[in-house]
Order: structure tokens, then sequence, then C-alpha cells
């Protein structure tokens, strides 16, 4: 048993409420993106911190699959919150709650086992955190070392697969074996994508990955971003809207922790249905 | 004035000083680091002069035994026989045996109160524990001697019983020996362990723990492949420092471990450490051939001292590097 199941919460009403505005329904989508089949529902799904009033005040979302979905909001409004309920990581603060209804593929998240449920859906923080005694084999095998591969060949295999997918295996060939913090920091990052992509998740969360890099590391992350979406989901924190723009098919607009809006990228961008998305992405506040 | 501050002030800041405010706050820095410098060659020092003085002050019986002195059992004040082995066996014996009990039991509970206990719990142990390490070792050697010697006396039986095929575990149970002495230890350094493991375990990056958690490691993973190899040399600092406190501790372990200068298998049979045969002789040395006898055992203690901490350096420097 985990302790950290401890927190989850069920709902009071089992009612689940639909999303008022499901990816805005009979606007053309302008990326070809076709209607994507949802991978994690998530209704009324209320979160806080020890003692504190709600940060997320009921909010509801499609995650499409195969597509990047952008989370775009002011500082403080619940992105980072909401991102890491998806993965039950934000049990890991002391007595922060969570409830409401998260669903992958079926199954209710804030049941299953976090151990099981993340996984299935990775994470890759804000600042780069490769496993300081660890070297970059390491950290690309740590996932699967956890999961009971013992299989050296499996293992290497893996590694350098990983290592392929997020675009690091031509820089760090020649040093497998020194230490993952000695890389810089875009490459350290994207050591953190192999290392979340080794475990072969269906659902990548990243929580502004980009913003501890600087432009041309952050422009690799966004191109290896393009090709990941072709094989997993991709949740993405991003402060930048012109990174939500280039690399999302889907956009949500939060604010105070309500979600304003929701619906393909260009649409949001180009013809916002609500007052205060037009405010925020014409820059007017936040 | 400004003029003569100024060359220097651009490579200071250009070595990423912070921001140099003015020549009297520069002056005042210099006086400080002077300061620190001198304090810590007084250190340096007086480090050295005990050196010196133990070795002047033991120089007569080097003269006449020699490195002998270092592996000869006999200690005959009356016949004029030194030898230091039998101290440097019980000394060494009973610090072992004190850090094969509280390794485990310090880093354990360190575990326990930084990575699962709540909060409030383990601040309130840990204050326990500090407490515990306050406590003056002539007290825990009353409680040795009326709670802890009778248990072992009545345990000692079982222990033959059990794990008698091994000689350590074998001979007559007096209560008082080696092995009451390393629990009367294990019980002294236990507070350390704990309480430095536990405050370097707290310093562990919180999202480094959380880059574990998130490839759906456990707790007790996360414990294993994150915490402990990052607070490996912190942890690793904090058994030396016991170990050190263990090698040298007098009153506790006298008032248990029977004071008899005798090397035997067993851990049941009573022997002796340098520093509580120094202490518990040194006021009747009558002639100058014991006086300087025992201090060539505190010579041997300060070697051996220096020698393990030398080794701790070295462990240490070596775990960080491996990063
Ligand atoms: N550990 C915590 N304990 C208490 N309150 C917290 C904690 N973390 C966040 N909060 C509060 O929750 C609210 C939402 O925080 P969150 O980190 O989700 O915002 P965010 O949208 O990610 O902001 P940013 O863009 O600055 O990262 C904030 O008001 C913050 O003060
Ligand atoms: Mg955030």
């Amino acid at each position: 048993m985990n302790p950290l199941m401890m927190n989850a919460r069920q709902p009071e009403d089992p009612a689940v409420p639909r999303p008022t505005e499901p990816y805005g329904e009979g606007v053309p989508l302008a990326h070809a993106v076709g209607e994507r089949p949802v991978v994690m529902t998530i209704r009324n799904l209320r979160a806080g911190y020890a003692g504190g009033a709600s940060v997320l005040k009921g909010v509801a979302l499609d995650v499409r699959e195969r597509a990047v979905t952008a989370i775009i909001g002011p500082s403080g409004c619940g992105k980072s919150t909401l991102i890491r309920c998806l993965n039950r990581m934000h049990e890991a603060v002391p007595r922060a709650w969570c409830e409401g209804d998260i669903h992958l593929g079926g199954r209710n998240v804030l049941h299953l086992d976090p151990v099981v449920l993340r996984r299935e859906v990775g994470m890759v923080f804000q600042r780069p955190n490769p496993f300081p005694t660890m070297s970059v084999f390491e950290n690309v095998a740590a996932g699967l070392v956890l999961n009971g591969e013992r299989d050296r060949a499996k293992i290497a295999e893996t590694v350098e697969s990983s290592l392929r997918r997020a675009a690091l295996w031509d820089e760090v060939k020649d040093k497998l074996a020194s230490p993952g913090v000695g890389l810089s920091g875009g490459q350290q990052q994207r050591l953190c994508i192999a290392r979340a992509l080794a475990v072969r998740p269906r659902v990548l969360l990243m929580d502004e990955p980009c913003s501890a890099l600087d432009p041309l590391a952050t422009a690799r992350i966004e191109e290896l971003l393009v090709q990941l979406k072709e094989e997993l989901t991709v949740v993405i924190v991003t402060h930048n809207m012109q990174q939500a723009a280039r690399v999302s098919e889907y956009t949500v607009f939060m604010l105070m922790g309500e979600l304003v809006e929701s619906g393909p990228t260009q649409r949001l961008f180009t013809q916002p249905k609500d007052k205060r998305t037009e405010d925020y992405i014409t820059g007017r506040f936040g | 004035m400004a003029t003569a501050a100024a060359p220097d002030r651009i490579p200071s800041v250009a070595r990423g000083a912070a921001a140099v405010p003015g020549p009297r706050e520069r002056a005042g820095d210099r006086l400080f680091r002077l300061g620190v410098a001198a304090f810590a060659l007084l250190i340096l020092a007086l480090t050295a002069a005990l050196a010196v003085m133990l070795a002047v002050e033991s120089r007569g019986t080097w003269r006449s035994f020699g490195f002998s002195f270092l592996w000869s059992t006999e200690w005959d004040p009356i016949g004029g026989k030194f030898g230091a082995l039998p101290f440097l066996y019980g000394t060494l014996v009973s610090s072992a045996l004190a850090l094969l009990i509280a390794v485990p039991l310090g880093v354990g509970s360190a575990i326990f109160l930084a990575e699962l206990a709540p909060r409030r719990v383990s601040d309130a142990v840990s204050f326990a524990i500090e407490l515990l390490a306050a406590v003056p070792s002539v007290i825990l050697g009353l409680m040795g001697i009326f709670l802890l010697v009778p248990w072992v006396r009545a345990a000692e039986p079982f222990l033959t019983r059990w794990l008698g095929w091994l000689p350590l575990f074998r001979g007559a149970p007096y209560g008082i020996g080696l092995l009451a002495a390393g629990l009367i230890l294990s019980l002294m350094i236990l507070p350390y362990i704990a309480a430095i493991s536990r405050e370097v375990l707290l310093t562990v990056p919180r999202p480094l723990k959380e880059g574990l958690y998130a490839l759906g490691a456990t707790r007790w993973e996360v414990v294993r492949g994150v915490s402990l190899p990052y607070a490996r040399s912190g942890i690793l600092g904090a058994i030396f420092l016991a170990l050190g406190r263990a090698l040298g501790e007098t009153m506790a372990v006298t008032m248990v471990i029977g004071n008899t200068p005798q090397i035997s298998a067993s851990l049941f049979s009573p022997a002796y450490t340098m520093s509580a045969v120094i202490a518990n002789e040194l006021a009747e040395a009558s002639s100058p051939d014991h006086l300087s006898a025992l201090v060539a055992i505190g010579l041997t203690l300060f070697g051996l001292t220096v020698v393990v901490n030398g080794l701790a350096r070295l462990l240490i420097r070596r775990l960080e590097a491996r990063g």
C-alpha cells in the first residue's frame, strides 16, 4: 500500500458534469488533426494545498491522443497543480489534496496505484533533474531497473533507443558512463526526456520544460516534441504563447484555478471565444 | 584613496565576488580573513604541540620497547613489562561492535525520520535523540551497571545456546565485558549517527526525489535510489564522527568492560581500552616507566584517531568525486 494514495479523495457526488465546451465543436480544425480519440478525461477536478482554499476550482478537460496539449495562463493560476494531479505527483506535497475524476483509458486515476500510474504517465520537470550519482546511461536505465528489468542487452537497447528518441544519442554516445549532471542544461533536459521515454509512457507531462534553457536548446526540444507526438500524448505547460502556438494542436487557457477556454490551438489564438482569453493572448493582462 | 582602490576592485568583481561597497568594508574583510586564518593556524599548532608533547613524554617507553610496545600483550607495571596490544584490541573491538549495532539502527531511524514520519513526529523524536546525545557518559555508565549488565548477563547463556558455534559467543556469562561495552557505546553514538544522517537526508532536493517518483518508484525505491546515494558522504561523515567518539570514550566503557588487560576470542570476557587504562592508572603511576607507558598508549590512541580521520577523508573524497 503506497502511503501517497491516502490523499486521493472521492468526490461526494458521483454524477460527473460534462465539460461545457468540448474543444469548440463545429469549428474547423486549423491543424490537420482530425478528431483524435480522448486518452485522458478530467472532470470536476478540485485540488489544493495544506489549509488553503482550492487552487483548482472544478477543471474539466479532454486530453486527446497523439497530440500536444498546451496549458497556458498567468503565473499562479494552477497550471503546475493541474499537470501534477494527472500523475498524482501533487500528492507528494505534504497534506496536498485533490478530488474529482481523472480517467485514463477507462480507469480512475485517483484510485490507481500511483506507482502503476506513473509508468504510464511520465513527467519532465521545469529544471532538468538528472540523478547526480548516476551516469548518463544509468539515468536513462533508472526506470527500467525499477520495473525489474535485469536483461543487460535489453536495457542497453532501450537506453539507446530512448536517447535517440530524445535526440541526444549522437551527443552522448561516447560518454554514456560519465555523470549525467556533466551535460549542458539543454542536454540534461533531453536526458530527462529520454529517462521518461524509457519506460514507454502513454502520456508525457512537461511542466515548463524549456524555461531554464536558452533559445537554441528550446528549439531542439520543440523539434523533438513534433516527433514525439507521433507516438505518444504530450501535455505541456508553458509560459510562452509562441511556444504553445508552435508545438501544440490543442491549447488550454487557465485563469485563477479555472479552465477558461480550451480548443484547437489555431482557433483559440485566432478566434478566442472568451473575452479573458482574448485579453490574455493579446497581452492586455497577465 | 578612491583611485588607489580602483585597480583591485575590478578583479575582485571579475572573480565573482559580491559588489565591493568601499575601502572601509574591505579593510574589515581583510581583518576578518586574517583573524580566521590565525585561529585555523592556532588549531593546527595546538594539534602539532599535542603530538609532540605525547611523543616527548613517552620517549622512555619507545626507547626501551620500540614498536614491539604495540604488539606486546603483557602489561605488568610492577614487573616493568608494558605492551599496548590488549588495550588496542579492547578499544578496536568495542568500537567495532558499537558501529555494528549503531550504524544500521541510526541510519534506519534517520531514514524513518526524514522520509517516512510526519514532520512533527520527526521533529519531536529528533529532539529526544539530541537529548540522548547530551546525557553525560558517566550517567550512561551507571545505567550500564544497573540495567545493561544484568540484561547482558541474562542474555549470554541464550547467545551461547544459539550462536555458541562461534567462539565469540562462548564463555562464562559475567555480564561485564566487551559485549556490554559495545552496547553502551552503541547507545552513545547512535544519536550522532541518527541526528546527522537525518539532517543530511533532509537536504536531498525535492526535485530529485520527484524525478524518481515520476518513473514509478515506491518510497523505499526513492530512498535507495536517490536519497541514500545523495546523502552517502554526509552519512559516512556522521559514522566516522561517531567512531571517533567511540574510540575515545572513557567513562561509560570503563564502568562496564571489566578493566582486565587480556585478549580473548569471546565477547563475554572482560577487557580493557586505551582511554580507560590511562584514566584508571595515571593517578597511581608511581614509576616513571609506568607513566611513560601510559603516555605511549595515549600517543597510540591519538595516532589511531588520526588514521581513522584520514581514512574518513579519503573515503568521503572518493565518494564525492564519483558524484
Ligand atoms: N507547495 C505549495 N504549497 C502551498 N501553496 C502552493 C504550493 N504550490 C503552489 N501553491 C499555490 O497554488 C497556486 C497555483 O500554483 P501553481 O504552481 O499551480 O501555479 P502555476 O500556474 O504553475 O504558476 P507558474 O506559472 O508560476 O508556475 C498558487 O497560488 C500557489 O501559491
Ligand atoms: Mg508552474
